[in-house]
């Protein structure tokens, strides 16, 4: 058993008696370290809160505060109190929280749900679980030490036991506990085993409710036609056609609220039914002001950026001599890599349904910011958050897109003006089109290796538009953090030079699944790989050698960088695939390694090239994130990322012309289908180091593994995504 | 008016003659286990069966659908709820949006076809993408239900 020490000191507990007869808790506690208290603070108030309720007829409801979209979270998080509190899993409900500060940071994003709130949930289950065996102990008037709880049970030494529910009245009397003990991990019953998620029912029979099926009654639908170039606006409409349209009822413009996460703005048309709107939409007839990003093409764009890269940049790390490095060098390498553009596309569209009374407005959306929509949504009305309530729904897929609430605005706007509730659907069209796109990239790099192929001197370089600048616009290098996966390289080299070039966003620039680890573990994975090939060694054997030692890496985060866990992860995807094994005739592996959301990650990929058609047969992927609390959604999310990082090394392309997105559907951005899905086989490394992401950092190894695969298959190296611009699938 | 057959009952509704079907089985029947997820045939999240054939429902005029059997994923097929029952033991869905007609492709396929061929499965489930990447467990779910259907009957 161990102890949280300090709890009283850094704890606010209390029990509140409810109405229902049931008991519940909240729990206020601080368990983060300054460092993750600032990263937080600068979302939300840091006052997380969560909620317990036993009821007397021993039903037990858990809130989830963070969004579920296939991650999991609905299952992890409570199963974390469930365990603690030695509840029986089958009596547990969940209840989906709405978005408030009360419950703490609510963002489901940045592969930090666990990270953030394991420890708490531990003590959340931990402090109900003490106070039920005090009622326990009280009641039978014997010592606690001689009791224990057991699957929703206290169970006295003697042999009598008492149902949780019936000890709701008495533990509603108590005090709550500032001090409470944890179980050991050897005890744990649901944590590191596998539970199925508590939606898998629902998911297969329909009944599974997204946001695109929130229906109320007299709710209008909604679509709306926004400005091919990003930031334009209208300049006159015509909404004579659009009127004619069978089922629609009216046709409004909307404003561009000039926010990051403000309504893009355009023309909106009203009608009683999808389709209608659909249609309606197509009728429009609107005059452009298309404004400054008409000048955007993405193809000059890249030479632009390419260029830039090229030559000097701002330095961003610099230890040791590069220049001397390479001036000693026995053999110097250079690549450049281009990566375009992506979409997030998730299956379901964004959308939202916002009903606006007077003052108040009530949303309900598959948001992976709740508390953000919140203050959007409050901030557009000019109103209280307390008059806002955002119910978050089902996320049909978010990756990234879903945290930003422009489509949610856009709801309260039009509910506002038309005074109905009424759903906002996007087309598949309108979420290629305006998506918060992730950055296009150029990377330069350049190595020296010495005589015995070691490498001496390592500069990277590279230009992208930053996520910053949605934010703050104008802004046109990377920041920091964009840096840090580039900078903390774990790379054993003495000479070492990080740079960035300028590089201006003409989009809405966004965070997409992993985000800046795409473009920093693509280039680094297949520069490491082509050093490999130019000593004329294993690539296995030489990434091993290049991390070097076992050693912590001092970086600027709490959590440390360790290289003997980066090393171990590639040691066993390498076990798992038999790598050095004799391959059929075309067939090949390649590998690649990465540190991202302090989780380690490895992958070998098997590909084989046969009439210049690629196909990926297997991955082999190791993963360690620290403690599991859900073995097999790590599992799922290593399998999902494989497949991910397939259909961007695959397909993934988003390009502008004249400032308009040129894809439109999923016929021009295409995704991985099964016929190509591969055989993933995961291992999860076994530890007790505290829980780091899963949801994102198998991703990042996957397009970088494929392009190693395809250079030992053929023997001809490729340098920029997608694939299908060479016509290898 | 327009008389459909969605899950054995009779639905008379007041709809244009050209709206999808999707939309006439979400909007104005109410049934949202039809997903909407590109609109023009690309996906496979609207699937339903209609006199049991796999279509995407997106594609297809509601007037092109009287007088047949529309089954969608709350109805029920020869092998539907034994595919369900598979996905859920194997924890197939992730984010579950695509499901439904992932399961009515699988449905589809084995109404048709006892013991499929992987090539088969893919032939069956090609059209729809699941942006999750589930499809390794999509598989094996298909191919669980062909091995407890061969028990049952052996």
């Amino acid at each position: 058993m161990s102890t949280i020490r300090n709890l009283s000191r850094r704890t606010f507990v209390k029990s509140i008696g409810l109405a229902s007869g049931g008991l519940i808790l909240a729990c206020n506690t601080s368990i983060f370290s300054d460092k993750e208290k600032e990263e937080i603070k600068n979302l939300t108030e840091f006052n997380p809160n969560l909620f317990v309720q036993l009821n007397s007829d021993g039903s037990l409801i858990l809130v989830a505060s963070r969004s579920e979209m296939g991650n999991g979270v609905r299952t992890s998080l409570p199963s974390v109190i469930a365990d603690e509190m030695e509840a029986d899993w089958k009596m547990v409900k969940i209840q989906q929280a709405v978005g408030d500060k009360k419950y703490g940071d609510q963002n489901t994003d940045g592969s930090r749900s666990i990270r953030y709130l394991y420890e708490t949930m531990r003590q959340m289950g931990a402090t109900v679980k003490a106070m039920l065996i005090t009622a326990a102990a009280q009641t039978w008037n014997v010592p606690e030490s001689e009791c224990v709880a057991e699957n929703h049970f206290i169970v006295h030494t003697s042999g009598k036991k008492i149902g949780f529910g019936d000890l709701v009245e008495k533990a509603k009397t108590l005090e709550v506990p500032t001090e409470v003990a944890l179980k050991s991990p050897k005890d744990f019953k649901y944590i590191g085993k596998h539970l199925r998620s508590v939606d898998a029912e629902n998911y297969v029979n329909g009944s599974a409710v997204f946001g695109l099926d929130k229906r109320l009654p007299n709710m209008k639908f909604v679509a709306i036609e926004r400005c091919p170039v990003t930031f334009g606006t209208v300049k006159s409409f015509d909404k004579t056609e659009a009127l004619k349209v069978a089922g629609v009822e009216a046709v409004i413009e909307i404003p561009r609220i000039t926010k990051p996460f403000g309504a893009l703005g355009g023309v909106a048309v009203i009608a009683s039914n999808t389709w209608a709107a659909f249609k309606g939409k197509e009728a429009l007839k609107i005059a452009w002001d298309f404004g400054d990003n008409k000048s955007y093409n993405s193809s000059e764009f890249m030479d632009s950026m390419t260029k830039n890269v090229h030559k000097q940049g701002k330095v961003a790390k610099d230890i040791g001599s590069i220049s001397k490095a390479f001036k000693n060098a026995d053999k110097i390498i250079e690549s450049t890599y281009q990566l375009p553009h992506l979409a997030h596309t998730p299956m379901e569209v964004p959308n939202a349904v916002a009903w606006v009374q007077g003052e108040t407005c009530e949303v309900w959306a598959p948001t992976q910011a709740p508390q953000r929509s919140r203050e959007e949504v409050a901030s557009y009305l000019n109103t209280s958050t307390d008059n806002v309530t955002i119910n978050v729904t089902l996320l049909g897929g978010g990756f990234g897109r879903k945290s930003k609430p422009d489509y949610i605005v856009e709801a309260a706007i039009i509910s506002k003006e038309v005074n109905a509730p009424v759903q906002v659907v996007w087309t598949r069209e309108d979420d290629v089109k305006h998506d918060y796109f992730h950055t296009v990239s150029a990377q330069y790099m350049k190595a020296s290796l010495d005589k015995n192929g070691n490498v001496t001197g390592w500069l990277h370089r590279f230009a992208l538009p930053s996520i910053t600048s949605t934010f703050q616009p104008g802004v046109d290098y990377a920041a920091g953090w964009e840096i840090s996966s580039a900078s903390n390289v774990p790379f054993d080299i003495k000479n070492m030079k990080i740079e960035v070039g300028q590089a201006p966003a003409h989009v809405r620039i966004g965070w997409l699944r992993s985000v800046i680890n795409i473009p920093h573990g693509y280039s680094i994975n297949v520069f490491a790989d082509e050093l490999a090939a130019a000593a004329n060694k294993d690539p296995l054997e030489f990434r091993l050698n290049l991390i070097g030692e076992d050693r912590i890496e001092e970086t600027e985060d709490p959590i440390k960088y360790n290289t003997a866990r980066l090393k171990n992860v590639l040691k066993i995807a390498a076990k798992n695939a038999e790598w050095g094994k004799e391959l059929p005739e075309g067939h090949a592996y390649g590998l690649a390694v990465h540190y991202s959301f302090y989780s380690y990650v490895a992958s070998v990929v098997e590909v084989s090239v046969i009439n210049n058609k690629v196909k990926v047969h297997n991955v082999y992927t190791a993963i360690d994130c620290g403690t599991v609390v859900n073995k097999d959604t790590v599992k799922a999310q290593m399998e999902g990322s494989a497949v991910f990082g397939m259909s961007l090394a695959y397909y993934g392309k988003i390009t502008a012309k004249e400032g308009a997105i040129e894809q439109s559907n999923f016929n021009d951005f295409k995704m991985i289908r099964i016929h190509e899905a591969p055989n993933v086989h995961v291992e999860i490394v076994e530890s007790t180091e505290r829980p780091t992401g899963v949801g994102e950092p198998g991703v990042p190894v996957i397009a970088p593994a494929i392009i190693n695969a395809i250079y030992k298959a053929t023997g001809k190296r490729y340098y920029n995504l997608p694939l299908s611009d060479y016509g290898l699938v | 008016m327009i008389t459909l057959n969605v899950n054995g009952e009779k639905q008379t509704i007041d709809v244009a003659p050209e709206m999808p079907l999707l939309w006439a089985i979400r909007d104005i029947v109410g049934l949202t286990g039809t997903k909407y997820g590109c609109g023009i045939g690309l996906c496979g999240s609207c699937k339903v069966l209609m006199d049991g054939s796999p279509v995407q429902s997106c594609m297809i005029p509601v007037s092109a659908a009287e007088g047949k059997s529309i089954i969608t994923i709350e109805g029920e097929s020869e092998n539907l709820q034994l595919l369900q029952q598979s996905w859920v033991e194997l924890n197939v869905a992730q984010c579950g949006f695509c499901q439904p007609g992932q399961l009515i492709a699988a449905a589809a396929l084995l109404d048709k076809n006892e013991n499929p061929t992987e090539e088969e499965i893919n032939e069956a489930m090609i059209g729809n993408i699941c942006r999750c990447g589930t499809y390794q467990r999509i598989k094996k779910a298909i191919y669980h239900t062909v091995e407890l259907k061969n028990k049952s009957v052996s």
